[in-house]
């Protein structure tokens, strides 16, 4: 046996200081860029998400609309599928912002987390990465439905846009944070299920996306208001129909004891929705072994 | 030799009462290959990880580039290269995103991640396919990448786990040329495990493993001298009868495996025209050879440590990577 020990003394080295501040926020960058770059890349996946949201304007909202025909706007003039428009925009902000942060449990379980994980960067850096990049995805796959407006009825012009860019941003930056926290706890693809039909399904059924959100029973008026996406939808929603002649909305919106949420409130609920999702995110990523 | 690269004293890993590592000292010296070679479930992979500080070990002290892994993991990290056992590649990016994005990650400089990425690439000769999709690669040319990105940030030290498993003789051929080269032209440091006897014959020093304890280190002639000289394998329809007719007449004791036997002789040349001569029992193939690591492991252990031995989950994931690699 030669077991080879150490004969001289383990001497300390003092180590150069690694900046592992602005490396965390290269970090950052770099992995918000790969989000962006991968979406930009699986072009299929921009068409084939697409298709979702049409067929629901097209099929569900012009079916719907011309059953409900004026019983539905209660004397606003508002069709149905007007009404159900800015919903799937929410729609689909609802769903690419979580899909995208489930990338997290697909780049685990294919190895790539590892690679990101082992650098010498700071964890919270993979967290706000992550949800930047889910966000940005998010609000363009939700922008991008703006091209159909003519043929909803809805006029859209500049100042619209502009007043959507940023709600669209603040209601994906919500979801993309929790989706990256619900990421961060699960090991595994199976959870994904789960997360679909127990969290994901009924955030969206329940944020005023297909309904209005007044007159309802007792327990379902609670639990959309518990909603977060309805903090984000019913801005977007208000904002596409106003600035398109359409301006009694409001008795169609989101009200807490009958008084109408200013558009700021509802984005700074969902800011700080957003904020503090991202807050476990972090801690959850900064959690060793 | 140069400085000591990595060094570790009374390294322990243990797992509620399972003890994966189990006290293990060592020097690695700068500018070497080092192996790290043992059966499946020896604590290779336990240990790389904690050394990478990918671990925290539960008692022990180890020092990589002359660094603390407890007291400054971030500093060892910025010293180390990474190939992981499992791919860890983004295969919808290219060869060259996939660089670019551990480059910005591990803080190279922005004038220096052109060139250095083109030089890795060139010395892993994956220039021509540096904007192809990594899910286009094979295997081979998969680990050639991840050897490039662990070189990217110029670490003193390389760790690969299981750099070559789960592909095909040739191809493993070849990552070991790019291993040397590496070495000669960078001077890293490249510690590795395996459970591959032919594979650690490559090393400058091979630590076997067992148990989650040194065996025995040493170069590989150093450690093949361990076993007594030459190995003479014979194999006979009547092996019992043989085996005490060898045990009798010629003083030496067999080791029997089915119809094999296999034993360790001073001066194989001068042994064998005796036990033909001596043996009344049937005798159909001899077989003289120099020791192999294989020997000294079955020395050390009692125990044979052969490819087919790769566990079934190994061979599964191989299988599955490969799967995976031309489906995705």
């Amino acid at each position: 046996m030669s077991v080879e020990t150490a004969s001289k003394p383990i001497v300390s080295v003092p180590a150069a200081p690694v900046d592992t501040r602005s490396a965390s926020l290269r970090a950052v960058y770099i992995i918000w860029y790969r989000d962006i770059l991968r979406y930009w890349r699986d072009r299929w996946r921009l068409v084939a998400s697409l298709a979702q949201p049409l067929l629901f304007l097209l099929v569900f909202g012009s079916g719907l609309s011309s059953s409900l025909g004026s019983a539905f706007g209660r004397g606003t003039g508002i069709s149905y599928i007007q009404f159900m428009y800015p919903g799937i925009i929410g729609m689909s902000i609802l769903f690419s912002a979580i899909f995208g942060a489930m990338s997290i449990v697909w780049d685990r379980e294919f190895g790539f987390l590892k690679e990101v994980l082992v650098a010498p960067i700071d964890r919270w850096a993979v967290a706000i990465g992550k949800a930047l990049g889910g966000t940005t995805q998010a609000m363009i796959q939700g922008l991008i439905l703006l091209v159909l407006a003519p043929f909803v009825g809805v006029k859209l012009n500049l100042l619209t846009v502009m007043e959507l860019v940023p709600l669209a941003a603040v209601l994906a930056f919500g979801l993309a944070s929790f989706g990256v926290a619900l990421a961060s706890m699960m090991k595994s693809l199976q959870g994904f299920q789960v997360v679909m039909n127990f969290l994901m399904m009924p955030m969206f059924f329940l944020s005023g996306a297909l309904f209005p959100l007044t007159n309802l029973p007792g327990w379902m008026t609670w639990l959309t208001r518990a909603d977060p996406a309805s903090y984000g939808i019913d801005p977007i929603r208000r904002v596409v129909l106003a600035n398109s002649g359409l301006p009694h909305v409001d008795s169609l919106g989101l009200t807490i004891n009958g008084q109408v949420l200013p558009i700021p409130l509802e984005a700074a609920i969902m800011l700080g929705f957003g904020a503090i999702l991202l807050g476990v995110a972090v801690v959850m990523f900064q959690r060793r072994d | 030799m140069a400085e000591t690269a990595i060094e570790a004293k009374g390294l322990v890993k243990k797992y509620g009462d399972l003890v994966a590592v189990a006290g293990i000292d060592l020097e690695v010296h700068g500018g070497e290959i080092f192996g790290f070679l043992g059966p499946n479930g020896a604590g290779k992979s336990t240990t790389i990880s904690m050394l990478c500080t990918l671990l925290t070990p539960t008692a022990g002290i180890a020092r990589v580039a002359g660094i603390d892994v407890m007291h400054d993991p971030a500093a060892v990290r910025q010293r180390i290269g990474l190939v992981f056992q499992d791919p860890s590649l983004d295969d919808q990016l290219t060869a060259r995103e996939n660089l670019e994005f551990h480059a910005f990650i591990y803080s190279v400089p922005a004038p220096d991640r052109r060139r250095r990425i083109g030089e890795m690439l060139e010395m892993m000769q994956l220039t021509d396919r540096a904007s192809s999709q990594v899910k286009t690669f094979s295997g081979g040319m998969k680990r050639r990448l991840e050897i490039a990105r662990g070189m990217l940030h110029q670490p003193q030290i390389l760790f690969l786990d299981e750099p070559t498993l789960g592909l095909d003789p040739q191809t493993r051929k070849s990552i070991w040329t790019h291993l040397n080269e590496l070495r000669s032209k960078k001077g890293v440091t490249i510690f590795m495990t395996t459970h591959y006897m032919d594979e650690a014959e490559y090393c400058n020093r091979i630590a076997i493993i067992d148990q989650g304890q040194i065996a025995a280190l040493g170069t590989p002639d150093e450690l093949k001298a361990m076993v007594g000289g030459d190995v003479v394998t014979i194999t006979s329809d009547q092996p019992e009868q043989a085996a005490s007719e060898i045990k009798q007449m010629l003083g030496v004791t067999p080791s029997r495996d089915d119809g094999t036997l296999r034993m360790e002789v001073a001066d194989g040349k001068a042994f064998v025209p005796r036990l033909v001569r001596e043996l009344s029992a049937p005798v159909d193939t001899v077989t003289l050879r120099r020791p192999s690591l294989d020997d000294v492991f079955l020395k050390l252990t009692g125990r044979a440590i052969r490819d087919e031995e790769v566990s079934a989950r190994d061979r599964n994931r191989a299988m599955a990577s490969r799967w995976m690699g031309r489906r995705r």
